[in-house]
């Protein structure tokens, strides 16, 4: 499946289903069902350089969840790839949410990624971005919410 | 631009719903050029309030916290002349339906939207919808605080929430700042109640897993006291533990109510409080600028002295019956004397629940703008809400609204039903809501009859996915499908008062469509003949029991 990444295309490992890699978890690439327990990765994270989150359809959003808990909670900061439903129109959730490359089918895809970042200026909440949310935009203008 | 006493948008607000018409415009263009499949378009036109029903596409666009401002109310109005067939169906979820869009029109609609700082975002698809208030909110008399204060707060946390678009199911949240439930918190997938603990702080009592639909739920409390500055700390730490683990083999067992029904409410509040731990004190906590900014723009209007008794108010009552009438059912008092709040009926008789023309829309603003500072609310209960009306104008007001039809003095009572859209539109129903409605609506016209029998709520639902909330009416009433034949399955003694929730238990066999309101009739005539004093419908039902209302239905249909 094509690969798509900001960045060009990332250094490639080969990724070991969780059960697999469990056994050997000195191995730098792991794939993830939705259903593994991230926080298992925990010891793990400094050696880990890809992680592979799968979306069995793409409105099947439990890997959005995974992928804050990595990022935020976890602070992991090596690859972060998503694949199976992977769709252009839901790449901007993907990235808020700290993903960084993506496998695709989709015609047109890389486009999309291309011009993800620019769908929207404004955010109303904290995610695993850079994008500072309204809030407290408006907090440091002192501008807080006057039309 | 009149002054708003609610959230007034600012540059960012207007900027992202801007970018969301502009991204939406160039989905649609891409689903009719054959780019998008329908199962890939599906979510993203949901997520956009678009909905494909019977006979065409449905848009329903959000009113948060059920509060409108005059301009507002015409510009659905206009929206609905140019881009539907002049109406428009308020429902129970505070939004608006529009039953005729087309497609190619909607990025448009929703353009037209946005210049009055609306949109339809989250309306539907499985995520977190609009968020429900109460609608006496900033006017009622036993508030504590304003819960559209936190109702916008949550409206902005929610709106495009990268890691809840794509949740298990779809998510209801319900907010009130009184401790006279309007907004049927405990059944709601989360319901937030407002209420002052032992030692003079506010805060929030978080309701879980409620709910209505094929399993109906009432909300058990995830967290007795919750400060209001860590309220979103803990609804993202509750959406996490729910989509990571809220089941996703079965959308009939897919709301968060089975999965705290499965795992119990014990485990649900460890799993959240653990997830809650960690997340704290992190960027979710709320500066208190960031509160104190809000809540300004909820202040209070200041209202000019009015005199709390007015001569032609009581000449009025005296010489009208219906008006008298009117003013016991369809006005409440205000926290500030002189002021009332008024209640359109949008249920006359025999008219489809909730409905309104753009004529009548366009009506109902004017009289906002000249007797409720421009301000308007849309109840759960499908009416339009004046809530700052000096007690002197109310004779005015009473004649304007009679004008428009919109004069019943039902509030409350049997006639001001509840129903869904129900068969004539909907494309998941069994069997017609809206013409049941009617008919009971007709069967009952008599304003003073209506009165006598006091305060009755009967709720209808074409299907069993309840969206006319049957489970909760005093009588309630399902529409099944038996073998291509309508039947109608009447439940009683359901409730939403806080304290009292109750799910209605089923009578007894369904009737047929042309039986309903003989049944009806039947269980209003035992409950006259039955009931002591002073005692509510329902009241009299939970004292005597299901037993005589039985007899007599069965014996009369």
């Amino acid at each position: 499946m094509p690969l798509f990444s900001e960045a060009g295309l990332p250094a490639s490992y080969v990724a070991l289903p969780f059960a697999q890699w469990q056994a050997r978890p000195e191995w730098p690439a792991v794939s993830l069902a939705n259903t593994d327990p991230v926080e298992d990765l925990a010891p793990h994270l400094g050696r880990l350089r890809l992680i592979v989150l799968e979306f069995p359809k793409f409105s099947d959003g439990r890997a959005y969840s995974q992928a804050r808990l990595l990022r935020g909670r976890m602070s992991y900061r090596g690859e972060l790839r998503a694949t199976g439903g992977v769709l252009q129109d839901q790449v901007a959730f993907m990235l808020r949410c700290g993903f960084d490359s993506f496998e695709s089918e989709q015609q047109g895809f890389g486009e999309a990624l291309a011009r993800a970042r620019t769908l929207f200026s404004v955010v109303y909440q904290p995610a695993e971005d850079d994008q500072v949310p309204a809030s407290l935009r408006r907090l440091a203008q002192g501008t807080v919410a006057a039309s | 631009m009149p002054d708003t006493h609610f959230y007034r948008y600012d540059g960012y607000d207007r900027t992202l719903v801007s970018e969301r018409v502009d991204q939406f415009r160039d989905q649609v263009r891409r689903r009719l050029a054959g780019e998008l499949t329908e199962e890939q378009f599906k979510p993203l036109r949901l997520h956009n309030g678009l909905y494909l029903q019977l006979h065409a596409y449905m848009l329903r666009i959000a009113i948060p916290y059920g509060t409108l401002s005059s301009r507002q109310l015409r510009k659905l109005a206009d929206i609905s002349r140019k881009y539907d067939r002049g109406y428009g169906h308020f429902t129970t979820r505070q939004n608006l339906q529009l039953n005729w869009i087309k497609l190619e029109d909607a990025p448009d609609a929703l353009a037209a939207l946005a210049e009055v700082d609306m949109h339809a975002m989250q309306t539907s698809g499985n995520c977190i919808r609009n968020v429900t208030a109460d609608h006496y909110a900033g006017a009622a008399i036993d508030e504590i605080e304003d819960p559209r204060i936190w109702a916008e707060i949550v409206r902005q946390w929610s709106t495009l929430h990268p890691e809840f678009t794509f949740l298990p199911r779809k998510f209801k949240i319900a907010i009130t700042g009184s401790p006279n439930d309007r907004v049927a918190v405990r059944v709601h997938d989360i319901g937030l109640r407002l209420w002052r603990n032992g030692q003079g702080e506010v805060g929030f009592e978080v309701i879980v897993g409620g709910g209505l639909g094929r399993t109906p739920m009432i909300g058990k409390t995830l967290r007795e006291f919750l400060p209001k500055d860590e309220l979103l700390a803990y609804l993202e730490a509750t959406l996490r533990v729910y989509n990571r683990y809220g089941r996703r083999d079965n959308l009939y067992k897919a709301r968060i109510k089975i999965l705290v029904h499965e795992v119990g409410v014990e485990k649900m509040r460890e799993e959240v409080e653990a997830e809650y731990a960690a997340t704290r004190d992190g960027a979710l906590k709320l500066p208190a600028a960031t509160i104190e900014a809000i809540a300004r723009q909820f202040a209070p209007p200041v209202l000019s002295p009015r005199p709390a008794v007015s001569g032609r108010v009581v000449a009025q009552r005296l010489d009208d019956p219906d008006f008298a009438l009117w003013l016991k059912s369809n006005v409440a008092p205000h926290r500030v004397p002189g002021y009332a709040i008024v209640t359109a009926s949008l249920k006359p008789a025999g008219a489809p629940p909730g409905d309104a023309s753009a004529a009548q829309m366009d009506g109902v603003a004017d009289i906002a703008e000249a007797y409720s500072q421009a301000e308007l609310r849309v109840s759960h209960e499908q009416n339009l809400i004046f809530p700052h009306v000096a007690v002197e104008d109310l004779p005015q007001v009473y004649r304007s609204l009679a004008a428009l039809g919109f004069a019943e003095a039902n509030v409350g009572k049997i006639t001001d039903i509840i129903a869904c859209p129900g068969l004539d539109y909907c494309a998941l129903a069994n069997a017609r809501s809206i013409p049941v409605a009617q008919r009971i609506s007709n069967h009952f016209a008599s304003i003073a009859r209506q009165h006598d029998i006091g305060d009755l709520k009967i709720k209808i639902s074409g299907c069993i996915n309840a969206c006319g909330h049957h489970h909760v009416g005093h009588i309630g009433i399902l529409g099944v499908d038996k073998n291509g034949v309508e039947l109608y399955q009447i439940s009683l003694g359901g409730d939403v008062d806080f304290g009292r929730t109750a799910i209605g238990s089923i009578l007894g066999p369904a009737v047929t469509a042309d039986k309903v309101v003989e049944a009806v009739d039947a269980i209003v005539t035992t409950y006259l003949d039955a009931r002591r004093d002073g005692e509510r419908f329902v009241d009299t039902y939970r004292r005597i029991g299901a037993q005589p209302f039985k007899e007599r239905v069965y014996a009369a249909v």
